[in-house]
């Protein structure tokens, strides 16, 4: 969402229109944008787990509705029907059926704190560079819809069709990854001893 | 200032019936139970048949305290019916009754993406109420909810997949406009699929192993009272008249009839939507509950491959008449 907001403060500079004389759906992308960004920093910064959950599902909805203001309908359900409604349940599902405490559980941070600064940073800046840099002075025409299903899926299915097979090849692999990796995991845990903790904690993950 | 006035209209029709048709439902499940049942079912309040009884209920719901478990977490605890509930209110805003323009709420562009992605969403108010109770039954009943969600959701996205190939459109009222008698045949198996999956995503009986009130006592519900309660009873309600609705404009034909005059398309919505309502209603009486094992075997084995089958002959019937 940083760089979705950035990027626009950039399409907006370079616009006939002018940086001083926002319009309405462009005041409600920024604050949109504002509160998604606090959602997502709350949710990798509170001790509650549960809670960092729920914080991500407002994220990703206020990603959903930046999706809507710039009327790529399209994109904005299936955000919603993916990540709010498959990815956070799921995530939620395996909060609860390992542990998931009502309050704060202080050993919950790792100690990876100025690592995983650094990363969220650096992928932060090489996002808003490839967009800024792929997008510069072009003005998003707002008043008719631009982002429709029509147009997303000829888009989609003439022009990166290569990309969008490799995608699925890429989630069919992870897909049989994962089911390989349960199904040793549970050959071990019927031999004889206790399966070691580090891959039971994998097998609930 | 006209337009705002349409919408500020649109929004408070949609919001009356999205007050009125749970009750009727709610009503009618009263009555068809009991006379399914060889009772007469609630009979006193309102004099006629007892027909104020949920209006009753109501009140009596209103004038309940409003406990929240000292253990609880509180504002989780009391947000739960709220995002529980809403989805339905936004799903029934894109449901089309009739042909003209006026006879739905929204046009949505991607109507059928939308409404399956918000009526998903409002398993979360279910999972946030099982967690946030600080219960050990509410908590299992959160998890065998989101067991339930996460095996339901494909077989029935896939369903409605298969109309939209057959629509060649994602909207709507597009689908019901392209729709012809010999659809019913030919998506009859998609139908089922999605009529049975969406019955699961309601956790209505016979797939309420969730609430399975004789045994995790309500599940996720346990330790709501009161108006919050009453919001969870009115999502229930209000689910199943959006799935019936979903289900007659996506494989039903919407507002199209044998005797179809242009002015009648609503009653013909409204009749279709009433008769799956009725049906949802004789399941509950007629179908003992499945175990967890039954159901994720049930979704995984038989509704998936159903739908795929589903797909590929809507794929392959497409190609043909074209």
């Amino acid at each position: 969402m940083t760089f979705a907001a950035v990027g626009h403060g950039t399409l907006a500079a370079a616009a006939p229109q002018g940086f001083l004389s926002p319009t309405g759906v462009e005041i409600a992308f920024v604050l949109v944008g504002l509160v998604t960004l606090g959602a997502a920093v709350v949710t990798v910064t509170t001790r509650q787990l549960v809670h960092a959950a729920l914080w991500l599902v407002v994220a990703l909805g206020g990603l959903a509705v930046e999706y809507l203001l710039l009327t790529a309908e399209f994109i904005a359900w299936v955000q919603v029907l993916i990540y709010v409604g498959s990815v956070v349940v799921l995530l939620l599902f395996g909060l609860m059926l390992t542990r998931a405490p009502i309050g704060r559980s202080p050993d919950a941070d790792s100690g990876n704190r100025p690592v995983a600064l650094a990363v969220a940073l650096a992928a932060a800046a090489a996002l808003v560079w490839v967009v800024v840099d792929a997008f510069r002075t072009q003005w998003i025409d707002l008043d008719k819809p631009q982002g429709t299903t029509d147009v997303t899926g000829s888009i989609l299915f003439r022009h990166w069709v290569l990309p969008f097979e490799a995608l699925s090849v890429l989630l069919l692999a992870a897909l049989v990854g994962a089911i390989v990796l349960s199904r040793r995991n549970a050959a071990r845990s019927e031999s004889p001893g206790p399966p070691r903790a580090a891959d039971s904690d994998k097998e609930q993950r | 200032m006209n337009d705002a006035l349409d919408v500020a209209l649109r929004l408070l029709v949609v919001f009356v019936v999205f007050l009125a048709l749970p009750l009727v439902i709610g009503q009618t499940e009263h009555k068809v139970m009991a006379h399914m049942q060889g009772r007469l079912g609630p009979m006193y309040a309102g004099g006629f048949h007892g027909w104020a009884q949920l209006v009753a209920d109501g009140v009596k719901f209103a004038q309940k305290e409003d406990i929240v478990p000292a253990e609880a977490d509180r504002r989780v605890f009391q947000l739960a019916p709220a995002v529980a509930l809403l989805p339905y209110l936004l799903v029934l805003l894109a449901i089309p009754i009739g042909p003209s323009e006026g006879a739905v709420g929204q046009v949505i562009d991607a109507g059928v993406f939308f409404v399956l992605a918000v009526m998903g969403v409002g398993v979360l108010g279910s999972l946030m109420a099982g967690w946030a109770s600080a219960n050990k039954f509410s908590l299992l009943g959160g998890l065998r909810t989101a067991a339930q969600l996460l095996a339901y959701e494909l077989p029935m996205l896939l369903a409605a997949a298969s109309v939209a190939m057959a629509a060649g459109t994602v909207s709507l009222p597009g689908i019901v406009h392209a729709f012809e008698w010999w659809w019913l045949p030919w998506q009859i198996v998609g139908a089922l699929v999605f009529f049975v999956a969406g019955l699961a995503e309601l956790q209505r009986p016979p797939f309420d192993m969730p609430v399975a009130d004789s045994e995790i006592i309500f599940g996720a519900y346990t330790e709501y009272t009161g108006l919050r309660f009453a919001l969870f009873l009115l999502a229930e309600y209000a689910g199943i008249v959006v799935l019936c609705g979903l289900t007659t404009v996506l494989f039903l034909g919407g507002w199209h009839g044998p005797w179809g005059a242009d002015g009648l398309g609503w009653v013909w919505t409204l009749l279709k939507t009433a008769v799956l309502a009725f049906v949802v209603i004789w399941l509950r009486v007629s179908y003992p509950r499945l175990r967890e094992d039954q159901l994720q075997k049930l979704s995984w084995t038989l509704l998936v491959p159903l739908a795929l089958a589903q797909i590929a002959l809507t794929g392959i019937v497409k190609v043909a008449i074209n």
